[in-house]
């Protein structure tokens, strides 16, 4: 037998053999109230997951050096990469496990949907922040599920208000046509019965075209386009699908800023390579962009000054990093709140669940944040896991992201009815029954 | 010493073609299925079993299933992940419309609906080979992946159009949904993988088995001896994606819990096609080695530095994990063009005269 044949079977069998027992390396038993981070900073989706990783583990970082963690508990985090995968989400959030998660941020609908019933069972909370399951929204059915500050279908909704607000007004939507390009997967397809119950309400002709993952090929799509010239376009886009469409917009002469992008869309990634043809591109969001805020300088300072930001300084302020920021922070928050109810210690997942639930974000705790003007106040409760979150316009003007809408509030009266219904039907396949929320304290 | 055959002598032609004619063999491959039912659900942790053991056996069925055609039958294909979609979603549709029928008919009913799909796509193998076929293989891939995006039906008009596995029981025991156990899922894939690994190894040393190889190995000498084409291809397609399409129903009942058409992407038809290549083509032993190398080496690589207490980047790690399994599939190829399999029968063979090799 050659030698390399010996060699190759040696490696094998390492691999092995060696292989899973890695994986099952108990924890050190760490001090601290432990969050896995589920980030992709490689494959087609790392322009949109490198600054919602950096945002999120710079602000942790934050929190840790300049209060130490929460209340005196430090928070200890591990990156998985899942390559937006959702296969490979599975087997992070299975090697994580291990180490006693409170919660868990899957960022990605599809490793949300997987999350969604595995995580009831082993009781660790699924925030969902503005995207997974929108049917979880209806905290009765799905306890274990938050979603707040808002969800797609009431992003959906707020982009029609706004374009009826353009247009002048909702009913003049009538006859108008929209067209939705989605990334042909459960996120990108998660706003399209909520734009068809819009469309049959307000009378516009709504186009859906879906863009297969991961989205580097549009030119079909952008044909078509062409051919219907839309007066409005929303994009659901997410990685490299983004840039692409906002190329090809700019290439096929579509008025930039008819052009929406939904919160995952609007980032600086998505927009810098298509160089001047991206002026005017409109995307939405629930927080600001830019880092006029206090709790910017206070990162600068305690982190990025030490010498352990996870980023550039530059990159501080895109609104995909920010996001990162408010997601990090409206977790810390949530397990403020519970600690608030069971002391200042490394809570469990049930308590940081409560948390969750009797969450309530007001001006005054953000002004103390050092967000004020941030984001907007939040309170969840037991039956509406969303808090109803009002949405905000950005547009894009070369150089930077600026806001150019009041927060626009979503159709709550078209948005929640179909929130409930869905929610018993994505319960039952689950087997799950509805909560009695006031037998909840 | 240990491994040698003297004195067992076969005195009927039963004993003479059995699968595993040696004793020694039969043993050994008995305690290892016995092992592997028992073991891993007793002594391995849930990650082993959730995140290592159950893909592994998802992954070795679809392979399996793709080696007697490729493999076996000569024929390439890149809709695996296809047909493995087909299995998936005829699972879901059957078992939320006929929700008190046994899972493991489920199971097998939407085998058959794979297999008669892949007796469709199977139909242009009679008149072009190879790359060719391969291209048009692709075009079932692409086919069904857009079918079940476009049609709502297939997902029960779900908006998300993801799919979930309902919670069902065999013998009062909760074999898929959440509440399930990642044990009882295991002996699941287990039961189902052993007993189609002998009906493939009872196949490919039939009739049926050497059809396929002659039509591998030289196709109009084939015809000339009497092997029908048509039909023999056909069948190859058939039982293969029937394979495929159980390794996908399993996908989703016994591994994922929910599911996307992103799942069953070109990229599984290609992990799959690698399973097959590496552990070595007309192999049933092959198809499982192959699985193992796919499914382990990742997460090996991934967890190493870990182990040795070398805390990467998680974006640095990843792509030296890309690396350095493309490498190690280059070395292999390389250093042992056969497979995996082959490797095993070297050893075999130099057991044999162990320890006086001359």
């Amino acid at each position: 037998m050659t030698r390399s044949r010996i060699a190759l079977i040696g490696l094998l069998a390492l691999a092995v053999v060696f292989g899973p027992l890695a994986g099952t390396v108990p924890a050190q038993q760490s001090q601290g109230i432990f969050i896995p981070l589920l980030v992709y900073r490689t494959g087609p989706y790392a322009p949109s997951g490198i600054p919602i990783a950096n945002g999120f583990v710079d602000y942790f970082t934050l929190l840790n050096e300049r209060d130490g963690g929460i209340n005196g508990v430090k928070l200890v985090w591990e990156e998985c990469e899942t390559q937006y995968d959702t296969k490979q989400g599975v087997e992070c959030y299975e090697r994580l496990k291990g180490k006693n998660p409170v919660l868990v941020n899957p960022y990605s609908t599809g490793i949300t949907y997987t999350l969604i019933p595995k995580a009831a069972v082993d009781k660790v909370v699924v925030f969902s922040m503005g995207y997974g399951m929108t049917a979880a929204a209806d905290g009765r059915w799905f306890p274990w599920v938050f979603s707040f500050p808002t969800t797609y279908w009431s992003q959906a909704s707020a982009v029609i208000r706004y374009m009826g607000q353009q247009e002048g007004g909702l009913e003049k939507l009538k006859g108008k046509k929209i067209a939705h390009i989605y990334h042909n997967s459960p996120y990108g397809k998660e706003a399209n019965p909520t734009l068809e119950e819009l469309s049959r309400k307000y009378g516009f002709e709504l186009t859906l075209l879906a863009v297969d993952h991961p989205g580097q090929e549009q030119k079909a799509t952008w044909l078509q386009v062409r051919r219907l010239n839309p007066d409005w376009i929303f994009v659901s886009g997410w990685g490299v699908m983004n840039q692409v469409a906002v190329k090809e917009a700019a290439a096929t002469g579509v008025k930039m800023d008819h052009l929406i992008g939904n919160w995952w869309s609007a980032n600086d990634s998505d927009v810098v390579p298509a160089g001047e043809g991206a002026k005017g591109y409109k995307g939405a969001t629930f927080h600001a962009p830019g880092t006029n805020f206090r709790v910017f300088q206070d990162i600068v300072k305690h982190v990025y000054d030490k010498g352990k930001g996870a980023a550039k300084k530059e990159d501080m302020g895109a609104p995909l990093y920010n996001r990162g920021v408010v997601n990090a922070m409206l977790s810390a928050e949530a397990i403020r709140t519970a600690m608030g109810k069971y002391g200042n210690k490394v809570l469990t997942g049930e308590q940081v669940r409560w948390g969750f639930e009797n969450f309530n974000l007001t001006e005054q705790r953000l002004e103390q944040l050092g967000m004020k003007g941030f984001t907007h106040p939040i309170k969840v409760s037991c039956e509406d896991h969303e808090g109803n979150g009002p949405v905000l316009i950005q547009q894009w003007d070369g150089k930077q992201w600026n806001l150019v809408s009041e927060w626009i509030q979503p159709m709550r009266d078209v948005v929640r009815p179909k929130v409930e219904a869905a929610a018993i039907e994505e319960g039952k396949k689950l087997n799950y029954t509805q909560r009695d929320c006031s037998k909840e304290k | 010493m240990i491994y040698r055959e003297t004195g067992q002598f076969k005195s009927s032609y039963a004993s003479d073609q059995a699968i595993f004619p040696i004793v020694q063999d039969r043993i050994f491959v008995l305690l290892a299925v016995a092992a592997a039912f028992v073991m891993p659900p007793l002594v391995a942790s849930e990650y082993w079993l959730q995140a290592v053991l159950i893909p592994l056996l998802i992954y070795a069925l679809a392979a399996l299933g793709l080696n007697l055609l490729t493999g076996y039958a000569g024929q390439v294909s890149l809709g695996t992940g296809g047909f493995m979609a087909v299995g998936a979603y005829a699972a879901f549709k059957l078992s939320t419309s006929f929700p008190q029928v046994n899972i493991v008919i489920v199971f097998l009913l939407s085998g058959l609906c794979a297999a008669l799909v892949g007796l469709v796509f199977g139909i242009p193998s009679l008149r072009i080979k190879g790359f060719y076929l391969a291209v048009a293989t692709l075009a079932a891939q692409f086919f069904l992946i857009w079918l079940f995006n476009k049609v709502p039906w297939f997902v029960n008009y779900a908006s998300s159009g993801t799919i979930t596995a309902p919670t069902r029981t065999m013998f009062g025991v909760m074999v898929t949904g959440p509440q399930s156990s990642a044990g009882a899922r295991y002996v699941m894939a287990m039961a189902l993988v052993a007993l189609f690994a002998l009906v493939a190894k009872n196949l490919v040393r039939g009739r049926v088995g050497r059809s396929w190889m002659a039509i591998r190995d030289r196709d109009i000498a084939a015809e000339i001896i009497g092997v029908r084409p048509m039909r023999t291809k056909l069948l190859a397609f058939a039982i293969s994606s029937f394979y495929c399409g159980v390794a996908g129903a399993e996908f989703v009942f016994l591994y994922l819990g929910s599911a996307e058409t992103t799942a069953f992407d070109i990229n599984l038809s290609f992990l799959v096609l690698f399973m097959v290549i590496i552990g070595g083509l007309g192999s049933v032993l092959g198809s499982f080695l192959g699985a193992a190398f796919i499914v382990l080496v990742p997460i090996f690589l991934t967890n190493a530095p870990h182990l040795v207490g070398l805390p990467l980047p998680v974006a640095l790690q990843k792509q030296i994990e890309l690396m350095v399994f493309g490498a190690l599939i280059i070395f292999f190829l390389i250093v042992e063009p056969n497979g995996l399999a082959r490797l095993w029968q070297v050893a075999k063979e130099k057991l044999r005269l162990w320890p006086f090799p001359h």
